[in-house]
C-alpha cells in the first residue's frame, strides 16, 4: 500500500490537522455516500463477480461456492473454432472504424473553422450534428430501408439506370463498409465539436502574423491549426484505441443477419449469445471471454498512452 | 499596410489572394456536399412517411412526398404496442434522467472541492470503471441478485453516473465556482449542505441542462438494457418495439387486418416503418435545436482540462 503510506502525514500534529480537515468537510462525504454506494454495487461488485471466469459457475452453489477450474474457460475459448473469426472480425471492424473515422471529424472541423459566414456555418453544424441524436435502432432500420433490394433508395436508383438492384444488407462483403460509413455519417458532426472548440482557443495573433508573412489559408491550416489540434487528437486517439475491442454491441447486433454472421460476429455479440441467449447459459465461459476483452483493452490503453506521452508529450494521464 | 488585417475582419477579403479564393470556394462546396449527404436521407425518410403505400413500394419517392397520405401514421396511432412503448420510454427517460443528474451533481460537487481529503483516490475509483469493467454477465448477475430483473428499476438504477459526464461536471464546478465564494458563504455561517443548496445548485443550471440532455438522449435511444433485463412485453421501451418492427420485420397481423390485398399489405408494412422512424425520432429532434448551444458549451467545458 504505497499510496496509503504516501498519504499518511509524518507526525501527530499533521495527522490531527488532516483529521480536522476531514471532520470539517463531513457533509461533503455525506453527499458522496449515494454515488459511492452506486459505484460499489453496480461497478465494483461485478468486478468481484468476474472471478467466475476462473470457476465452473452453477447457480446452485453461487459465486464463492462454485469450484475453481483455473484457466479452463480461457483455454476453451482459445481452442474453440469461434476464436479466430470472432477476434479477427472485432479487430478489422474496429481498426477500419478508427482509421476511416478518426481524420474525418478533424477535416470537417478545420473546414468549418474557415467559414466566417455565421448563418451558413450554423446551418452546417446543426444539420451535421443531428444524426448523432438518432437511435441505433432507427439508424439500422434506415439502412435496411435504404438498401432494401426491392423498395429501397438504392433499388430505385438501380431501376432508374436499369441495372440490377443490389442487395447490400445481405452481402457479407458489404457489411463492414456499411457499418463503418454509416457510423461516420452519424458521428462526424458531433465528433467535430470538440475540435472546433479547440480551434476557437488558438491565439488569433498567430494567424495575424502568418497573414502578414504572406501565408495562404492552406498554409495557416497546415502550420497553425493542425499543430494546435494535435494534443487533443492524440488524447482522443488513445481513448479510442483502448476501446478497440469494444465494438458497439447495439449496432452490430442489429445489423447481423444469418448471411453476414461470418464477418459480423464480434466479441461483444458472442459474449451475449453464449451468456444469455444459448440454451445452456454458460455464465463462466461468457465471463471469461468478456474478461479477456476487458484486460486486453486495459493493457492497450496503458501502452498507447505511454507511447503517446513519449512521442508527443501529451497523453490522457 | 497600415493596420494588421485581423483574422476575422472583412478587410481580409479584399486582400485575399487567388489561391485563397479558390480554396475558400472549394471549401464551401465540400461543406455543402457533406451537408446534403447528411440531410438528404433524413428528408427521404420524412417524405416517404407522408406518401401513399403504393408510391413507397413502387420506389417512386425521392425528395418530396408522392400522393400525400397519413395512412402510415394512422396505422401507428391505432397500434397499442407502439404507444405502450412510447409511454414506457417517456417513463424511463424522465425518471432515469432525474436520477442520473441528481447522482452526478452530488458526486461532482464534493470531488470538485480542492480541500476534500481523498478526492484523488475517489475520483480515480470512478475513472477506473471507464477503463475496465466486470463485464456483461457479472453485471447481469448483480442486477438479478438485487431482484431487479424484469422491473422498471432495472432500466434506471444501473445507469447511475456516466463517468464522462461526471468529469465535465467536476471541471464545470472547478472553473465556475471560485473557492473564495465557498469560503465567503462559510464565513456567513452556511454549512456545506446550505452552500450546496443556495450557492452551488443555482450556479449549476447550465451544466444541469447539458447533463439532462445527454442522459435523456441516452435513455430514449438505447435498447441494450431492455434487451437483457426485461422479459415482459408490457415494460418494453419504444426502441425494443421498433427493433421488432424495423429490423426483425415482425408486424402484428392485427395491424394490417383490414387489408385483404397482399401487395397493399406489403406496401403498408414498408410505409409503416418510415412513419415509425419519424415518430421515434421526433421527441429528440424537437428539443435538440434548443439545447444545441448548451451542449456545445458543455463539450467545451469538458475539453478545457
Amino acid at each position: 500500500m504505497s499510496f496509503a503510506s504516501r498519504m499518511r502525514p509524518p507526525n501527530r500534529e499533521a495527522r490531527a490537522k488532516l483529521w480536522l480537515r476531514i471532520r470539517r468537510n463531513w457533509q461533503l462525504y455525506v453527499l458522496l455516500i449515494l454515488p459511492l454506494a452506486w459505484l460499489i454495487v453496480f461497478r465494483y461488485a461485478p468486478m468481484y463477480g468476474a472471478q467466475i471466469a476462473f470457476r465452473q459457475y452453477s447457480p446452485a452453489f453461487g459465486i464463492e461456492g462454485s469450484p475453481w477450474v483455473g484457466l479452463a474457460n480461457f483455454t476453451r475459448f482459445f481452442n474453440s473454432p469461434k476464436f479466430e473469426p470472432v477476434i479477427v472480425n472485432t479487430l478489422v471492424l474496429s481498426f477500419y472504424s478508427l482509421i476511416a473515422g478518426f481524420p474525418i471529424p478533424i477535416i470537417l472541423a478545420l473546414s468549418l473553422n474557415q467559414v466566417k459566414a455565421r448563418l451558413f456555418r450554423n446551418s452546417v453544424q446543426m444539420i451535421t450534428y443531428a444524426p448523432h441524436f438518432i437511435s441505433t435502432v432507427v439508424i439500422v432500420g434506415m439502412l435496411f430501408q435504404f438498401l432494401h433490394p426491392r423498395v429501397g433508395f438504392t433499388a430505385s436508383l438501380a431501376n432508374a439506370m436499369s441495372a440490377r438492384p443490389p442487395n447490400w444488407m445481405g452481402d457479407p462483403g458489404a457489411f463492414r463498409h456499411i457499418f463503418v460509413w454509416s457510423g461516420i455519417w452519424q458521428g462526424m458532426g458531433f465528433s467535430a465539436i470538440i475540435y472546433l472548440a479547440v480551434l476557437s482557443t488558438i491565439d488569433p495573433a498567430l494567424h495575424e502574423a502568418a497573414v502578414v508573412d504572406g501565408a495562404s489559408r492552406l498554409q495557416r491550416i497546415r502550420y497553425i491549426d493542425i499543430p494546435g489540434l494535435l494534443p487533443t487528437a492524440m488524447v482522443l486517439l488513445v481513448l479510442s484505441t483502448g476501446q478497440v475491442l469494444e465494438v458497439s454491441f447495439e449496432k452490430v447486433y442489429l445489423m447481423q443477419t444469418p448471411l453476414n454472421l461470418g464477418v459480423s460476429e464480434v466479441i461483444n455479440t458472442y459474449v451475449y449469445k453464449v451468456g444469455l441467449l444459448s440454451p445452456i447459459l454458460d455464465f463462466s465461459y461468457s465471463t471469461a471471454i468478456g474478461l479477456l476483452q476487458g484486460l486486453v483493452g486495459l493493457a492497450l490503453i496503458v501502452a498507447v498512452n505511454y507511447l503517446a506521452r513519449r512521442m508527443t508529450q501529451s497523453g490522457v494521464w | 499596410m497600415t493596420a494588421l488585417p485581423s483574422y476575422d475582419s472583412n478587410i481580409n477579403k479584399v486582400n485575399e489572394s487567388r489561391v485563397d479564393r479558390i480554396f475558400m470556394s472549394s471549401n464551401t462546396g465540400c461543406l455543402i456536399i457533406i451537408t446534403l449527404v447528411v440531410l438528404l436521407p433524413l428528408i427521404f425518410i420524412v417524405s416517404a412517411s407522408f406518401s401513399s403505400s403504393e408510391a413507397v413500394i413502387a420506389g417512386k419517392v425521392t425528395l418530396f412526398p408522392v400522393d400525400f397520405s397519413l395512412q402510415g401514421y394512422q396505422t401507428i396511432f391505432e397500434h397499442k404496442k407502439v404507444w405502450n412503448g412510447f409511454a414506457n420510454s417517456l417513463f424511463y427517460t424522465f425518471f432515469g434522467t432525474i436520477f442520473n443528474v441528481a447522482m452526478t451533481i452530488i458526486a461532482a460537487y464534493p470531488l470538485s472541492r480542492q480541500d476534500l481529503v481523498g478526492r484523488r483516490i475517489i475520483t480515480f475509483a470512478f475513472i477506473f470503471t471507464m477503463l475496465f469493467s466486470g463485464g456483461l454477465i457479472p453485471t447481469y448477475m448483480v442486477v438479478r441478485d438485487l431482484g431487479l430483473l424484469n422491473t422498471r428499476l432495472a432500466m434506471i438504477l444501473p445507469t447511475g453516473i456516466g463517468i464522462f459526464n461526471l468529469l465535465i461536471t467536476i471541471t464545470f464546478f472547478r472553473t465556475t465556482i471560485p473557492p473564495e465564494l465557498i469560503e465567503a458563504s462559510r464565513i456567513d455561517g452556511a454549512n456545506d449542505f446550505r452552500t450546496f443548496r443556495s450557492i452551488v445548485l443555482p450556479l449549476a443550471r447550465p451544466i444541469i441542462a447539458v447533463l439532462a440532455l445527454f442522459y435523456a438522449v441516452d435513455h430514449w435511444n438505447t435498447y441494450f438494457r431492455a434487451l437483457i433485463y426485461l422479459k415482459d412485453q408490457e415494460l418494453f421501451p419504444l426502441q425494443l418495439v421498433l427493433r421488432e418492427i424495423l429490423i426483425q420485420n415482425s408486424i402484428d397481423a392485427s395491424m394490417l387486418i383490414d387489408i385483404e390485398d397482399l401487395v397493399a399489405r406489403e406496401g403498408l408494412r414498408e410505409l409503416l416503418k418510415y412513419s415509425l422512424i419519424v415518430v421515434a425520432s421526433v421527441p429528440v429532434m424537437i428539443i435538440y435545436p434548443f439545447v444545441q448551444r448548451h451542449f456545445v458549451k458543455g463539450m467545451m467545458i469538458g475539453s478545457v482540462k
